[in-house]
């Protein structure tokens, strides 16, 4: 096989366009953490939800522009429910309840799915209008993977917007580094994390959605993906949104290339990544120090 | 009443073998019986981590399966007999616990989680990869174990009953191991750490070394665990090592309660038993299972046992 650039390249954009994939779903993971230091077990089966859901309202309208904006939304109400209903009556209890509780739910959302879909999950395919290829000079790219990073940077770029510029991304922030405080000056914080974890389970659904034309959609999806958006938050840093989105995009480069070269490597040398950063700056790449290391 | 619990209390290593010694004769058939004996001790070493030390690992599944496979390694493709091959199931495991256990205690909190269920990830595709040593997605296959010698006595293997019983000889032999940890002053230590780590480390102990041996012992008592699952069985599932064992022994260690000693054989006995119950009613059983956790994390968090225990140190007090 021969290594030319264009072949390099087309693997730097699978690569990139797959590292978007998991700076979504560490960028929820991170932002329910940060502002709730709740671990979402379940985000693995919120992203095989939103996969499916998704598929299931293209399958039903035809469109996959209607399908991308209202699956979020059913995840992310999905998210508020387990939020309200679930994971309050643990806060004060301790760190790991959450985790636990997630993890049951996990459990609970793949056989739900198996019940609604089937066990052997959905076909997909790429939509109609986002198929073939595009020459961008150095060679011929999909137009999908494409698609992918673009849409992953618009979300980057919105979801930047509303905590930066935006009143109540402010209060998302300022709860995040002291949720005591902001109750005293008359916050209602328990709405706030509501918010926060329906819109970290939204973006998984998200991503579960625009990843559904990538990869096999079964109930099981979930489960690999979770693991490997552990190892992003790990190389990132717990917390930091920042450290999700590169150490995503590292992530999915660092798989791409070694399936190029190693391809029977690849899936261990994104946890080989994971434990060079633990031994290196335990806090992750752009986490705090001593928070959790 | 009180003097009855104070003594069990005082030899509850044999209270519990007592117990395990008739369990046999309560449960509908054998194989459910060696299976709640196996995932219990399982459970037990488990415990030991999580909540005896309160480190929650997601990643026990690599060296149950490590025990697993490095004993039928031994008895498939090295030729050993069943006892060295146990012997290197337990004694892998644990240095699966060495490296995973060094690596995951840099961190801390929920980090920790994370990590080693990511580090038991990278034991699971080792292992899926190594196709000539471990069988790949078949599994590891053929471990015959026919009959065992023990004290010049020769007892068929391949009976249930007789099956039962060798395996609790070396569980029972685990159980007092754990029993005698736990009575120690290092038991004491670990508590400490779980209860406050600065506290303990102001105390003058050596926390990072403490947490890193308490991982060794647990992975070891998981791995045999695993060895006696493999000769159990006679083939190694690549299941063993998949994720979502870890977090069965998770749930074990939940639904009978975390922090007794007993505990986790009745979280594995509801478990298994709920399993094999729900599945003849229903293919669903993740969900009923998952369910059942929930409500079990939500309104019963000290489990089964945990809760009863709580209640008579209450009534007794």
């Amino acid at each position: 096989m021969d290594i030319t650039p264009s072949l390099l390249a087309l693997q730097l954009v699978t690569g990139i366009a797959l590292g978007a994939i998991y700076a979504l779903l560490a960028l929820g993971l991170s932002l329910i953490f940060g502002m709730l230091t709740v671990v979402n077990f379940a985000h693995g089966a919120f992203f095989m939800v939103g996969a499916f859901v998704g598929l299931y309202f293209m399958g039903l309208t035809g469109n996959f522009w209607f399908s991308l904006v209202l699956t979020p939304l059913v995840v992310g109400a999905i998210g508020l429910v387990t939020e309200r209903f679930l994971v309050r009556p643990l806060y004060g209890r301790g760190i790991d309840y959450p985790l636990l509780l997630t993890f049951g739910l996990s459990w609970v959302l793949i056989e739900a799915m198996r019940i609604l879909f089937g066990i052997e999950g959905m076909p997909s395919s790429t939509p109609p209008a986002l198929r073939g290829a595009v020459d961008l000079g150095i060679g011929f790219f999909p137009k999908y993977r494409l698609f992918l990073i673009v849409a992953t940077a618009v979300v980057v770029l919105a979801l930047w917007l509303f905590l930066e510029k935006t009143r109540y991304g402010l209060i998302v922030r300022a709860g995040s580094r002291d949720g005591e405080i902001c109750r005293v000056l008359g916050i209602d914080i328990a709405r706030v994390w509501l918010a926060v974890f329906g819109i970290g389970c939204a973006i998984a659904g998200l991503s579960g959605v625009l990843a559904a034309p990538t990869r096999a959609v079964n109930p099981e999806m979930g489960i690999h993906v979770l693991a490997e958006s552990f190892v992003v938050t790990v190389v990132g840093g717990m917390g930091s949104l920042v450290g999700a989105v590169v150490a995503g995009l590292l992530v999915g480069v660092v798989f791409a290339m070694t399936s190029l070269f190693a391809p029977d490597l690849a899936e261990l040398s994104i946890f080989v990544l994971m434990a060079v950063v633990l031994l290196l700056r335990p806090q992750g790449l752009f986490g705090k120090a001593g928070l959790m290391g | 009443m009180t003097a009855a619990i104070a003594l069990i209390r005082r030899h509850r290593v044999a209270a519990v073998i007592l117990f395990l010694l008739v369990f046999p004769l309560l449960m509908p058939y054998q194989a459910l019986a060696i299976n709640i004996l196996i995932f219990g001790l399982f459970a037990v070493g488990y415990n030991l981590l999580f909540g005896y030390t309160g480190l929650l690992s997601f990643g026990h599944a690599a060296f149950l399966g490590v025990g697993s496979y490095l004993t039928g390694i031994g008895m498939v493709h090295l030729g050993l007999h069943w006892l060295p091959a146990l012997l290197l199931g337990v004694a892998s495991a644990a240095l699966a616990g060495v490296l995973i256990g060094w690596l995951a205690i840099r961190t801390r909190g929920i980090y920790f989680a994370m990590v080693t269920l990511a580090l038991a990830q990278i034991v699971y595709y080792a292992f899926y990869k190594a196709e000539h040593w471990t069988g790949g997605e078949n599994g590891l296959r053929g471990i015959q174990v026919p009959s065992i010698e023990l004290a010049g006595f020769k007892l068929d293997f391949l009976n249930p009953t007789t099956k039962y019983y060798v395996i609790l000889l070396f569980v029972a032999a685990a159980l007092w191991f754990v029993s005698r940890l736990l009575a120690s002053p290092f038991g004491a230590v670990i508590e400490a750490v779980r209860e406050n780590e600065q506290r303990a480390a102001a105390c003058g102990y050596d926390v990072a070394r403490t947490k890193l041996l308490v991982f060794v012992i647990s992975a070891a008592l998981c791995g045999l665990a695993g060895s006696l699952r493999a000769l159990h069985l006679s083939v190694v599932p690549i299941d063993s090592l998949h994720y979502l064992l870890s977090g069965q022994a998770v749930m074990m260690c939940l639904l009978g309660g975390m922090g007794t000693f007993f505990g986790p054989f009745v979280g594995a006995a509801v478990f298994l038993t709920l399993e094999d119950v729900v599945t003849t009613m229903t293919s669903h059983w993740m969900a009923v299972v998952g369910t059942v956790f929930m409500v079990f994390v939500l309104y019963f968090p000290a489990g089964l046992w945990g809760t009863l225990v709580r209640r008579i140190d209450k009534a007794s007090s």
